[in-house]
């Protein structure tokens, strides 16, 4: 009966890397789409607005795990036959992250006081000028540390990415619980790799929050 | 006459500052006893220190039979004589001028709902607020609120009634409605002690004035006293408040 | 594009759909009770026990956090199994869930219970009310009410998440959608099916939890401002 050896933790070791990267492309490309949403949500334009909720209601109310389903049967059905794992997995995990950070992101420029707004207004600057160098500056700050705390949802929800054929950290574990079959080692040692990456993202967040807290107090 | 408070030269320290300096006074049944003096002369911590929310280092304090300086003090026991009224109020803010009222002759007496409700119809009428039973503690005034937290200590029959600073916070003209129900308990035969910045409302209502400085009691005497003090600390402090 | 969707071949299997909606209802209020009791107790423990407790219960809450749900579950099932108790997949999603959503209720909880002012304890403590009797009427009854919206969002997250527990096949909405479109071979219109079924259910579940809170907090429902 073969055991983990040096070799499986060196397996594991790129199936972390490829974690890292599948929440890399899920953090950036939620972060355009979910930006883009969330400027769409506070926009003048009521139709613009309520498309936008709706779709943040719709991924906030459906779970990851079938959003990766619809992806990786949906792109079957367009008639490629055979979706590069990563590309189901990195579209399904972008729309999931978009529509959380959509709304983190709204709340936080929605918290930047009315006046700022009419402050910039008065001063006679154009929508575009008063987002960019009142309001959004102002936001960034207030955002960070949610922003960090949910990409600790990201690294962990790629775990999901398993279900589309993607190989990364739970995955190479299925692969090699299939092989040597000791289920508790294996996935205590990938927890511990998840929370190697999780916790300092964890920490951070919180001393951020911190930081936040002191500076508004 | 039988002291139900007695406080004999109690010491206390924040840290490495000394509060309470050796501070001895008694208050008698049905008397009422003003305790004043400038911030930081200690006198807000002495009431506490009556009432076992501070512990003391030195000295011995008698409240109603109960010895609050010695540590296996039952404090349950204590605050069932005690009533005690904050200059913040501390109602409870999710339940109703009633429900705050209702809660510790529940869980202490175990009071049936029905009297409990009674009870606080009663008490309530009694500073003047029946008509506010179902209003929470942010739909009424600040007077309105310590009203309740006056009614809310007297609901648990208190053998004696400490007043920290009870109007402080609050508008002139919302300090009158809450001195007017104390006056009325003082009248009922409640002992009371209170610590208070209100010196006409001290002149009128106190038996007994305990005046203090550098956490120790400087001057004592009836009401009276504040007309004509003996020492010069009071007398500046009695000018400066006039 | 030349698929043609096809609804219709679904349509047999309404009584498996309807069943799967029910069992993950289920999977998720037996989770969301027994996690707000574990999560309260952590959160009583972590604010007011021993500096061991508080560093066992601190630990607890870091490890769920910062690892996947996923793998928690693979642990429970697989982990008890090595130790030569055999579990039903139910009772592991079950038992997983709990432990997950307990770690995220104690810290929703614990904020909320550090929001109490002390001057309440004190006012509390002076009225003769015990320890018991201070932590229930006027530390958690008010923190709950204050925390309760962030209590919801997370249940709501926990029943969407009870999803995963279909990879050890617990019986719920997911397995029953992983069954069915391995046997009708449409699998896009089975998880558009399913996916519109959860976007119900989180509706139903927040609806719930809003019903629950009107009855619960008396205050919020006749004044409508937050504790």
């Amino acid at each position: 009966m073969p055991t983990f050896t040096i070799v499986h933790l060196e397996y594991l070791s790129w199936a972390a890397l490829w974690t890292i990267g599948l929440s890399a492309i899920a953090f950036l490309g939620g972060g355009l789409l979910g930006f883009a949403m969330a400027l769409a949500r506070i926009s003048p334009n009521r139709w613009v607005r309520n498309a936008a909720a709706v779709y943040i209601q719709i991924i906030q109310g459906t779970p990851l795990l079938i959003l990766l389903f619809l992806i990786y049967f949906g792109v079957a059905i367009l008639g490629f036959n055979r979706v590069p794992a990563i590309l189901a997995a990195g579209v399904g995990l972008t729309i999931y992250a978009s529509g959380f950070l959509a709304e983190i992101w709204r709340g936080c420029i929605e918290s930047v006081p009315k006046t700022q707004w009419e402050a910039a207004e008065c001063l006679a600057m154009t929508r575009w000028q008063r987002m960019t160098r009142v309001i959004l500056p102002q936001a960034v700050k207030i955002a960070t540390p949610s922003t960090v705390g949910f990409m600790v949802q990201i690294v962990k929800n790629t775990s999901l990415a398993s279900v589309v054929g993607f190989i990364e950290l739970s995955q190479a574990g299925k692969v090699i619980n299939n092989s040597i079959f000791e289920p508790f080692k294996i996935f205590v040692i990938v927890a511990i790799f998840y929370f190697a990456i999780c916790f300092p993202l964890s920490t951070w967040s919180r001393s951020l929050e911190r930081k936040l807290n002191v500076g508004r107090r | 006459m039988s002291a139900v408070v007695s406080l004999t030269n109690v010491h206390k320290r924040f840290g490495a500052v000394k509060v309470l300096n050796g501070v001895s006074f008694e208050v008698g049944r049905g008397e009422v006893a003003a305790v004043i003096g400038q911030s930081g002369s200690g006198k807000s911590t002495a009431l506490r220190c009556i009432n076992a929310l501070e512990r003391i280092e030195e000295g011995t304090i008698e409240v109603c039979g109960h010895a609050v300086h010695d540590p296996k003090l039952d404090r349950r026991a204590l605050r069932r004589d005690v009533g005690i009224v904050f200059q913040s109020y501390n109602l409870f803010p999710h339940l109703t001028a009633e429900q705050n009222i209702m809660l510790a002759p529940m869980c202490v007496k175990s009071l049936s709902k029905a009297d409990a409700r009674t009870l606080a119809q009663d008490v309530l009428a009694r500073v003047g607020l029946a008509e506010k039973a179902d209003h929470y503690p942010e739909q009424l005034s600040g007077g309105q609120q310590q009203r309740v937290a006056i009614a809310r200590s007297l609901a648990m029959q208190p053998k004696l009634m400490l007043f920290d600073e009870v109007t402080s916070a609050l508008d002139p003209q919302l300090t009158g409605e809450v001195l007017k129900v104390m006056e009325d308990l003082a009248r009922g035969g409640m002992t009371m002690i209170l610590v208070t910045h209100e010196m006409s409302f001290a002149r009128k209502v106190a038996t007994k004035v305990v005046y203090m400085h550098r956490g120790t009691v400087w001057e004592t005497g009836p009401g009276a006293m504040l007309d004509d003090p003996q020492t010069p600390e009071l007398r500046k402090f009695v000018g400066g408040e006039m | 594009m030349s698929y043609r969707f096809d609804f219709l071949a679904l349509l047999p299997y309404w009584r498996e759909f309807a069943l799967g909606v029910w069992l993950t209802l289920q999977l998720s209020a037996v989770a969301t009770v027994l996690g707000f009791a574990l999560g309260t107790l952590c959160a009583i423990g972590r604010a007011d026990g021993s500096p061991w407790v508080r560093a066992v219960i601190a630990t607890y809450v870091e490890v769920i956090r910062n690892t996947p749900l996923l793998v928690q579950i693979f642990l429970v099932y697989f982990g008890i199994a090595t130790l030569g108790i055999h579990l039903s997949a139910n009772f592991a999603a079950v038992a997983a869930l709990v432990v997950n959503v307990g770690a995220y209720t104690c810290e929703i909880v614990r904020a909320g219970i550090e929001s109490i002012h002390k001057a309440q304890l004190e006012a509390a403590e002076c009225l003769g009310l015990s320890r018991v009797q201070t932590y229930w009427h006027v530390i958690l009854r008010p923190a709950i009410e204050r925390v309760y919206p962030a209590l919801t969002s997370q249940y709501v997250l926990l029943m969407l998440a009870s999803s995963i527990t279909s990879q050890i096949s617990a019986e719920e909405l997911t397995a029953v959608a992983n069954r069915i479109q391995s046997d009708t071979f449409r699998s896009f219109e089975t998880y558009i099916v399913v996916g519109v079924l959860y976007l119900a259910l989180s509706m139903v579940v927040r609806l719930g939890f809003m019903g629950f809170g009107l009855v619960a907090f008396v205050r919020r429902r006749k004044l409508g401002t937050p504790l």
